[in-house]
């Protein structure tokens, strides 16, 4: 693994090379509506059933800005604290294929939304910041389907004209593993911010990969971009495989061509799919059917205000609690956890014991049952209601455990489980001093044992007495009153 | 008794509202004008159902003694650039031919809501890119003027709104929409004897409409008057939220504040708007339209537009370059033609349906615009080019400071044969250096009538007012129209 003490490299013949990585991030805006049409954005629909006049390009049709794709791009630049441009423009990109009906893309080349933010990833035991240097908005295009007929390629236009977020990284990143942070550190935040639902496998977000190798302390060698790699994971076995085939290129003698590559998952190899001398002339240039797009205070003051509390400042706070950090760090890597911790919290439970047992009984058990926190069939009002019981002494441990696995099945809270099974730990002097007696009176060859000095049969008497009492009997009361009875 | 067809918009209004005459009858009179006046080649569709419907609709409502809508029983013609739901929409294009939109333009909605109904689809120059009308895939429309030189050259009604003019001149139609990316509701207006106006940039929507250069492209009326054309832009105008650039501004009530005085008020006599070879016809008219301003109590003040002569160029780069975008559109993949001859791949399919759906003057245009565009060539052009564009606004800025409206003539000449220019494309651009350095600031602009030249063609006279003063453009336009008692009409040859 990479970190500052061994950084990561590739051995060539020639020596070590470094990896140069930045990703173009697309991430799908949440949103009902398209960026400039009102069509809706449901994933899955049945082809060409979301698509307004504006979206299939119809003559004298034209773009109106989605204010909501707008403030989630805004939100998630603060969320990264970046720069908000408080003018900015939309550019038309041009180039002809038949999944782009307007004949061009509304983009932001000259005026972005939102310029300078950056990201703090960890790798190992390190910490990085990975400059942002823009995020913009744009449309998406439609979707050519090539397998519904023999000689002809279908096109599903409901993608066309979805509100796309582009996040654009420095090239800053010199490891797959570094990539891998980042990717899944700007997942986490979009997820919070609430901008993009981070789908991957549903397209939602999707990275350009852009790569270059170069001698430690060079300057930057050629740059590959590889497009649309649609997992974390593949992101990374595209830089592996990327940076191998620059080195052994240049060790060849050869050199990189700037090019655009894709990404084959199955092989987990790149290719090329056109080289800068084929690369379209997009004349870009201001939409002239839209304004700049200016906000005011009152907008981005809105904006600011709607932010969730963001994964690191979260991650501190709950530190600040006694979490561990290791907990704090599980707990905050994904909203949905965060969010159902918080509750938790809120519905009293105290946080580092609340933060072991989420950890441990709720994500081994929602892990074995193959759910997700969100279908937890325990809420965290119930959970705080355990914890609370555990921790006033009404269970053991282990009572605890049965009466978890009794909520698991069945939804109901644990007070009405310790009822109905009379599973509640006992406390009563009075009745666990009977069977003390009792047990002491069944067991003399023991007891005369003990009391000549064989003092490691103690065990053995708390065992009995809480067998006896049906495993219901709160262990340090035994332990003070079966010292008394021993003498 | 006047025939209803001589009638123009007001007067039919008032008619119908008075029981002077139904609407039927008036929808019927110039349902038969436009069938009997093929040989114009003004209309590409006939809709006689929907003027008669709109009549009908505007005749029941008055004997139901409702308040009659704005422009009740008044049948008009629609440009070809604009949607409308059910009636084919061409541009005047092969590449739209048999396009049918399922959906109606704000303008021409907006139209009917006032009560208005369609004679039909106006023949235009195609995409609305020429000054002559002599693009279009259907054919040239005709003037319905004739030089009094006893040859019959036919003559160009201007454009790109050609068909609209002609329809007006030749009284088969009281008004007609045009829209105006730089002069084309103006120059063909001035060609023909008729008054039109184009508004301020984003008073009338642009949804719907087939867009040639979205910033510069406005609709407006055009029709026989100056209170005619602020009817029917009253009825056009509004705000549209479908239209990112249309303006948030209630409609003025432009016809009821028409006022020919302008005492008080100072006309602004820009001295640049004079080109080479200029006929001493329009020099004089010029003269003679200060005049009549001065007798209507306006002050005149000389100004400088320094800025003036770039116009042009600058023009004839913004609006190709915008064209070469909004008419990728175009690509044989959802609607209207498609070439796709057997094995042809995506790229032969564009290629194929583009050259043979687009005429020679768009593809002129799409490729000047594709150029200036271009990596290495988009600073030199397209960005000096939104520069001039500043100066120019900013020349208009300056004059404002000491006048309220600026007049000059409309157009460099009278109306020119056909064929006379449709060789020389820079010939045929110089139509618009008057007209072109207001669409570029945006401002309302219009030409009225104000005489005619040697060989008895009409001759126009173009006011230009501040952003959003249509009504300062209307009433100079108005005391123009009264003194000038523009009365001739051509001679019916079709």
């Amino acid at each position: 693994m990479a970190d500052a003490s061994t950084p990561f490299r590739i051995k060539g013949a020639t020596g070590d090379w470094e990896v140069v990585i930045g990703l173009e991030v697309h991430a799908q805006v949440t949103s009902n509506a398209k960026l400039f049409s009102g069509a809706a954005t449901t994933f899955g629909a049945e082809p060409n059933t979301q698509v307004s006049l504006v979206d299939a390009a119809m003559p004298g049709m034209l773009p109106v800005p989605n204010r909501e794709c707008i403030r989630q791009a805004v939100r998630t630049g603060m969320a990264i604290d970046a720069q908000i441009n408080k003018w900015s423009r939309f550019d038309r990109k041009n180039y002809f294929y038949a999944d782009l009906p307007q004949g061009y893309q509304i983009s932001q080349l000259y005026h972005p939304l939102v310029g300078e933010g950056a990201i703090e990833i960890e790798v190992g035991d390190d910490t990085k910041t990975i400059g942002v240097e823009r995020i913009h908005v744009e449309q998406d295009a439609g979707k050519l389907m090539h397998d519904q007929h023999p000689t002809r390629s279908y096109v599903d236009l409901n993608r066309s004209g979805v509100a796309l977020m582009e996040i654009v990284s420095r090239p800053d990143m010199r490891s797959p593993a570094e990539a891998g942070a980042y990717l899944t550190k700007l997942r986490s935040i979009l997820r919070y911010v609430g901008s993009c639902d981070g789908n991957m496998d549903q397209g939602s977000m999707r990275a350009d990969v852009n790569v270059s190798v170069r001698k430690p302390g060079e300057e930057f060698g050629t740059r590959t971009e590889t497009k649309n790699v649609n997992s974390i994971r593949f992101v990374m076995q595209a830089i592996e495989h990327e940076a191998a085939r620059q080195v052994d290129v240049l060790e060849a003698g050869g050199t990189i061509v700037q090019e655009t590559r894709l990404f084959n998952p199955d092989s987990g190899t790149t290719r090329s799919m056109r080289s800068k001398e084929d690369a379209h002339d997009y004349r870009y240039f201001p939409d002239p059917d839209l304004l700049p797009l200016e906000l005011d205070e009152a907008f981005l003051d809105e904006c600011r205000a709607s932010l969730p509390e963001l994964p690191d400042v979260k991650r501190a706070r709950y530190e600040g609690l006694g979490i561990t950090p290791y907990n704090a760090q599980v707990l905050t890597a994904e909203v949905e956890s965060a969010r159902w911790f918080d509750a938790l919290l809120d519905a009293g439970a105290k946080p580092a014991a609340a933060a072991n047992w989420v950890t441990s009984e709720l994500f081994g058990a929602l892990n074995r049952l193959g759910k997700s926190i969100g279908e937890s069939p325990v809420t965290p009002g119930q959970a705080a209601e355990l914890l609370a019981l555990v921790a006033d002494g009404t269970l053991s441990g282990s009572l605890a455990k049965q009466v978890f696995e009794a909520m698991l099945e069945t939804g109901d809270a644990p007070g009405k489980i310790v009822e109905e099974r009379g599973l509640k730990q006992t406390s009563d002097t009075g009745a666990i001093e009977a069977v003390i007696a009792e047990v002491l009176a069944k067991n003399p060859g023991q007891l005369e044992q003990y009391r000549g000095g064989k003092v490691a049969l103690f065990g053995f008497f708390v065992g009995q007495t809480m067998k006896a009492m049906g495993g219901k009997a709160n262990p340090a009361v035994v332990n003070d009153l079966l010292k008394k009875a021993l003498g | 008794m006047t025939a209803l067809t001589d009638l123009g918009i007001a007067a039919i209004r008032n008619g119908v509202r008075d029981g002077d005459f139904s609407a039927r009858e008036v929808a019927e009179a110039f349902n038969a004008a436009v069938a009997a006046a093929k040989p114009l080649n003004a209309f590409l569709v006939e809709t006689p159902d929907h003027a008669l419907a709109a009549a009908d609709a505007a005749d029941q409502a008055r004997a139901a003694g409702e308040t009659l809508r704005p422009m009740a029983g008044v049948p008009i013609g629609m440009k070809d650039l604009f949607c409308t739901k059910g009636v084919p929409t061409t541009a005047a294009s092969h590449i739209l031919e048999g396009f049918t939109p399922e959906y109606e333009s704000t303008v021409s909605q907006n139209l009917w809501n006032a009560g208005a109904g369609m004679l039909g689809k106006l023949n235009l120059d195609q995409f609305a890119m020429g000054s002559s009308n002599e693009t279009s895939y259907f054919g040239n429309v005709i003037s319905p003027w004739r030089r009094n030189d006893g040859g019959n050259a036919p003559l160009a009604p201007g454009g790109s709104s050609g068909g609209s003019s002609s329809a007006v001149a030749a009284r088969i139609a009281p008004g007609a929409t045009g829209t105006d990316t730089g002069g084309s509701i103006r120059q063909p207006a001035a060609f023909v004897g008729i008054s039109g106006i184009k508004p301020t940039y984003g008073r009338c929507s642009r949804w719907g409409t087939i867009a040639f250069a979205s910033s510069l492209d406005q609709a407006g009326p055009m029709a026989r008057d100056v209170r005619d054309c602020a009817i029917m832009l009253e009825a056009m105008a509004g705000f549209d939220a479908k239209d990112a650039t249309s303006l948030d501004l209630p409609v003025p009530n432009w016809e009821g504040q028409l006022n020919a005085s302008l005492a008080g008020k100072r006309v602004g006599i820009p001295k640049e708007y004079r080109v080479d070879g200029m006929p001493a016809e329009i020099e004089a008219l010029w003269q003679q339209g200060i005049a009549w301003l001065k007798d209507a109590g306006a002050e005149i003040v000389d100004v400088s537009l320094p800025h003036t002569r770039y116009a042009l160029p600058a023009y004839y780069i913004i609006a190709p370059a915008e064209a070469s975008s909004n008419l990728a559109r175009y690509d044989g993949v959802r609607y209207g033609l498609r070439d796709l001859p057997d094995g042809a791949n995506l790229q032969e399919m564009y290629a194929r349906t583009r050259a043979k759906g687009f005429g020679d003057e768009v593809k002129r245009r799409i490729l000047i615009g594709t150029y200036v565009l271009s990596a290495g060539f988009y600073d030199a052009y397209y960005t000096q080019a939104q520069k001039v564009r500043t100066l120019i606004a900013r020349d208009f800025e300056r004059a404002w400071e000491v006048c309220d409206v600026l007049l000059t003539p409309t157009a460099p000449s009278a109306a020119f044969a056909l064929g006379e220019k449709s060789a020389d494309p820079l010939a045929m651009y110089l139509n618009d250096v008057f007209t072109v350095p207001s669409s570029l600031a945006g401002l309302p602009a219009m030409s009225v009538p104000g005489g005619v030249d040697a060989s008895g063609l009409p001759l126009g006279l173009q006011v230009i007012g501040k952003p959003l003063d249509e009504q300062g453009v209307l009433n100079a336009a108005l005391a123009i129209e009264e003194r000038a008692g523009f009365t001739a009409r051509p001679a019916k040859w079709w």
